[in-house]
């Protein structure tokens, strides 16, 4: 009779003291998730009115963010001077990765994906949280602003895994890897001149890419974006589509689950690529601007954080994490919205798709494990 | 010893918040160029594009009004809307169009016009429009098609009406019919009105009416997806079918009258004095019109085209005939409304006739002449001499400007298309056409309706009409009464005014009245066998023609058999002492007025006045001669028969001198 009292004592002792240590343990920055996880509800909000309420498809679109949320969760939580120990290994994983793709990979217009059996991985993706790590890595040690023999150890380090993502061919990721990676070595301190030089020579080499690299359907994507109406039922169709459906969404959209441009199936691809196009079309300039205005506090917090890293490392990868999700938003936006060519670029936590929303995620993990640990490191 | 640079950790740490912000600052212009450029489609640009995505999903389907029906005077439905299939295919949706056509060619019954006709349809339409390939689909072509349907995308089988007419030929020169809208027609119909149809009235009534039968269309707003199909119908405008019309025609007494010609070509026309109301209108032979609604094959068309009897052709409208004697009442009552002559005047019939210095001669039918006759004998024998001397007493000018009230010359203004206007000889008339003098010798042959006479059956029924109403013209018409709807009110619809009334002078009408009575009951009357055993008094007179046709002659024909020699005209008005109904008869290859055409008339007329009598002809248990109270006094019909035998006109005879001087009886010669 006596024995229950002090069990239950006993088990509440545990959890205030199990409670005690989470609160004091670094843990999530409360603006950050409050962000991510508005946009994440956002996103599952839009997913359904674009897929017609396909409940099925919200549900695993839900269950991947929860992924995505575990792994932030889980990554937050571990010291990053571990991560950074990793890094290296980390680094040859994905190449590995990577280099198995060609030979197992599968996927429809790239070859860019490897089925796990339970799930399908897109190492490209892997690789853009690997690069700017084993960057930081390489920088860390160093003076900085780096020195021209550190860039070259970091182009020579960048080359690898943007040559096999080039080659598979999916040019849209390699671009945006490259710009990872590209973020790392401008936040290092990379001087002025050097930029000039390397962008001056980027355009001179723009030629050679069209003639020796591009792929006809890509070269076709870029020359639609200058003329949509070129070819308005071929490859300016998407274009078309997408600024009809954002122009007709007027002020305040034509409601939750009423865009006729996404039910009718005149825009394609509208729960993943598109799918800002159809935020634009229920909810209109209203939604279109709340939800960049969430994007612009996710990017500014995460250089905020970034700022306040104790180390060279820390900052370099949390700055060039926040960069590249907000190229992810840029990149997608000026598609949907015209301004730029399409380019298979997901919309971050908006799109449906796993790999990109576990990762960018993930990357916030990291990003929050960096400013969580900056005293206990 | 050069120092190894150390490591500054506040300078690094201030390099990359330098960076950073920039970074960030770089990233709020770029997101703020983003939010523009949705103000800028969404604000600025948001009622272009919005007017867009109305145009993506919202299409406006055109939905085709029924026709209005049409039914005689008594409500016996003259042409009806009939549920069929049809063939039609989605050029957009279907993609490689010749493919599939070849495909469903080998699948169905398709013809090459079938072909021709949609691929000429299918250029004059958008491509997500559907476009009718084959009409009337049998049982057997849907089933088959159904087994195929998997392999034709964007091809469907869709109900529709289709016109019919139901009494077939017997109604193809009135009714008319409808076909496909072709491309004539697309330039000259409103396609606003035609968006959802795809036939139009081609000839008859169906022609004349079409604003009133063909309705309003409706139309559906249809939300479509991509690819083009309807998913649902967002509102419906429901159309608004056409008027109902019923004509003045009785379709009992049209069958009588068809059934009376009992196969021979010719025309009849029946109009009720009282009113202008035509209650036949016969050209015989007929056509099915039901063969031209969904297009008529080539070799169908063909045939119609060749056949001899000419059954496409209008003969009561444009028929040109040559009125010949029973031009005689119209002729008598303007000598006696120009005071040329009284009822009792009395005049020498010889046997022949000539003018002063001329050495021609014009004679009676009757060698030796008839003796001395007024205008009763005149008319019921037919005297020649009579009539000539009248109009050589009148002079051409006058005479045809009196017999101008009487409408020849000019169309009647029937509501039909196609009416021809015929020839009323005149010196004008001669000068303009002819670009000749009028010469005295032409009076004469005019007087007793040969010449330059042409005459359709239909001006021939109105000018009678005009006679038996006592000289007020009544503008012949078609249309009775329309009906908004089944069961709706019907509303009539009025005929134009009559026009200037012919003569002011009762007691003329009823002097000729009189004459034409002669003619069916008097006892040398030349059609009193076709009054044997009327009960109700005929006021009428024959006109017999030679067919003497160039055509005929340059084909190399023999002489024709005596009962195919002559075109046989008649016209009368009944009961002679209250008219209520005026016929005018053409038999084109015939013995004589009497023998032909006076018959015809008789059986028009008692279909009309005799209870039962229109059933005893269609079925063919009429008899002319059936024991009746006889109201003719004088000898037996059999004998009054056999003086018709030998005609009543000087023409009929081809042996007879006075055909030299005729003009060749080819009334479609002489006209132009």
């Amino acid at each position: 009779m006596s024995a229950a009292p002090t069990a239950l004592a006993r088990i509440e002792r545990g959890a205030r003291r199990w409670w005690a240590r989470l609160a004091s343990r670094p843990t999530l920055d409360p603006v950050l998730t409050v962000a991510l996880a508005l946009l994440a509800a956002a996103g599952l909000v839009v997913l359904h009115g674009a897929s017609g309420g396909n409940a099925d498809l919200v549900a695993a679109q839900g269950f991947r963010l929860a992924v995505g949320f575990g792994a932030m969760y889980l990554l937050a939580r571990l010291p990053p001077a571990w991560l950074r120990s990793l890094t290296p290994w980390l680094y040859a994983g994905s190449l590995v990765l990577l280099l198995l793709v060609p030979f197992f990979g599968t996927g429809r217009s790239a070859r860019s994906w490897l089925d796990l059996g339970f799930f399908h991985l897109q190492p490209a993706e892997l690789a853009k949280l690997t690069l700017p790590l084993a960057l930081a890595w390489v920088l860390h040690a160093r003076l900085l602003p780096p020195s021209f023999g550190a860039l070259v150890a970091c182009a020579m380090i960048t080359a690898l895994p943007i040559g096999l993502i080039a080659i598979q061919p999916d040019f849209g990721t390699a671009a945006l890897v490259l710009a990872s990676a590209a973020f790392v070595v401008f936040l290092a301190g990379m001087r002025w001149w050097q930029i000039g030089a390397l962008v001056l020579s980027a355009c001179l080499a723009t030629p050679l890419l069209w003639h020796f690299y591009l792929v006809d359907y890509q070269k076709a994507r870029i020359l639609t974006f200058l003329d949509p109406h070129s070819d308005p039922l071929g490859s300016g169709w998407n274009i078309i589509q997408a600024e009809i459906a954002i122009g007709s969404g007027g002020l305040f959209g034509k409601g939750w689950g009423a865009s006729t441009q996404a039910q009718l199936d005149f825009l394609p691809e509208h729960t993943t690529d598109f799918i800002f196009a159809v935020l634009a079309e229920e909810f209109g300039l209203v939604g279109v601007l709340v939800v960049l205005l969430i994007y612009a506090v996710i990017v500014g917090r995460s250089i905020h954080l970034a700022t306040l890293a104790r180390d060279t490392w820390g900052r370099l990868v949390a700055g060039s994490l926040a960069l590249t999700f907000v190229v992810y938003v840029l990149v997608n936006g000026g598609m949907v919205a015209g301004l730029l060519p399409v380019v298979g670029v997901p919309m971050p936590l908006l799109s449906y798709g796993g790999t990109s929303a576990v990762t960018l995620l993930a990357g916030f993990g990291i990003l929050m494990s960096i400013h969580a640990h900056r005293r206990s490191d | 010893m050069k120092a190894r640079p150390i490591k500054d950790a506040a300078r690094e740490a201030a390099l990359f918040r330098r960076r950073a912000w920039l970074a960030f600052a770089v990233v709020l212009v770029a997101l703020t160029v983003l939010g523009a450029r949705f103000v800028w489609l969404q604000v600025h640009r948001h009622a272009e594009f919005e007017l867009r995505s109305e145009e993506n999903r919202v299409r406006l389907r055109p939905l085709a009004p029924a026709r209005g029906l049409i039914y005689d005077r008594n409500g016996v439905l003259l042409a009806e809307n009939v549920p069929q299939y049809r063939l039609e295919l989605v050029p957009e949706q279907v993609g490689d169009v010749d493919s599939a056509v070849a495909r469903l060619a080998a699948l169905l019954d398709l013809g090459d016009d079938e072909i021709r006709r949609f691929h000429e349809e299918r250029r004059a339409r958008r491509r997500f429009e559907n476009v009718p390939l084959k009409f009337l689909l049998s049982e057997e072509e849907i089933a088959r098609f159904a087994v195929h349907r998997h392999e034709f995308p964007g091809v469907e089988v869709v109900p529709y009406l289709t016109r019919h007419y139901p009494r077939g030929e017997l109604f193809a020169h009135v009714v008319g019919y409808v076909g496909r809208i072709d491309r004539d027609d697309r330039q000259r119909l409103d396609p606003r009105r035609y968006a959802g149809s795809t036939h139009v009235g081609k000839t008859g009534i169906e022609r004349h009416y079409e604003s009133r039968l063909i309705g309003i269309p409706g139309y559906e707003r249809v939300e479509t997806n991509a690819q083009g199909r309807a998913l649902r119908v967002l509102s419906r405008q429901a159309p608004e079918q056409g008027e109902h019309l019923f004509l003045t025609i009785d379709a009992r007494l049209q069958e009588a009258a068809v059934a009376a010609f009992a196969g021979q070509s010719g025309a009849a026309v029946a109009i009720d004095p009282r009113n202008g109301e035509v209650l036949a209108l016969v050209s015989n032979p007929g056509f099915d019109p039901n063969l031209f609604v969904n297009g008529i094959s080539r070799a169908d068309y063909a045939a119609l085209l060749d056949a001899v009897e000419r059954p496409l052709f209008n003969r009561a409208l444009s028929g040109a005939y040559e009125p010949g004697s029973t031009m005689k009442p119209f002729v008598a009552l303007a000598g006696l409304e120009l005071g040329a002559i009284r009822p009792e005047t009395r005049i020498w019939s010889s046997g022949e006739f000539s003018l002063p210095g001329l050495s021609q001669v014009w004679r009676d039918w009757r060698a030796g002449g008839h003796g001395h006759v007024d205008l009763n004998e005149a008319m019921a024998q037919s005297v020649n001499t009579y009539f000539y001397q009248l109009a050589v007493q009148l002079g051409i000018s006058r005479l045809s400007e009196q017999l101008a009230a009487f409408g020849f010359g000019a169309p009647t203004g029937i509501d039909l298309a196609g009416e021809s206007g015929g020839v009323l000889p005149s010196r004008e008339w001669k000068r303009r056409v002819r670009n000749q003098d009028w010469f005295p010798g032409e009076t004469v042959l005019t007087g007793i309706g040969q010449g330059y006479w042409v005459v359709t059956p239909l001006q021939l029924a109105h000018a009678t009409a005009i006679l038996a109403s006592g000289g007020v013209p009544h503008r012949p018409r078609l249309l009775r009464a329309v009906q908004g709807a089944i069961g709706g009110e019907l509303e009539p619809v009025p005929g134009p005014p009559p026009g200037p009334r012919v003569s002011a002078n009762p007691a003329h009408f009823e002097a000729v009245r009189r004459s034409m009575l002669a003619v069916m009951h008097g006892p040398t009357g030349t059609a009193r066998a076709s009054a044997h055993g009327a009960p109700y008094r005929i006021a009428g007179k024959t006109g017999t023609a030679q067919r003497v046709r160039r055509r005929d002659a340059a084909r190399g024909a023999g002489p024709l058999p005596p009962q195919l020699r002559h075109r046989a005209s008649f016209v009368a008005f009944a009961p002679a002492e209250a008219p209520t109904i005026a016929v005018a008869v053409v038999v084109e290859q015939a013995e004589s007025g009497s023998r032909s055409a006076a018959p015809i008339a008789r059986r028009i007329l008692d279909a009309w006045l005799v209870p039962g009598a229109a059933d005893a002809i269609i079925e063919g248990r009429y008899a002319l001669d059936r024991p009746a109270p006889s109201v003719d006094p004088a000898g037996g019909g059999e004998a009054g028969a056999a003086d018709d035998n030998r005609a009543d006109d000087p023409d009929s005879d081809p042996a007879d001198p006075a055909d030299a001087t005729a003009p060749a009886a080819d009334p479609e010669e002489r006209a132009r």
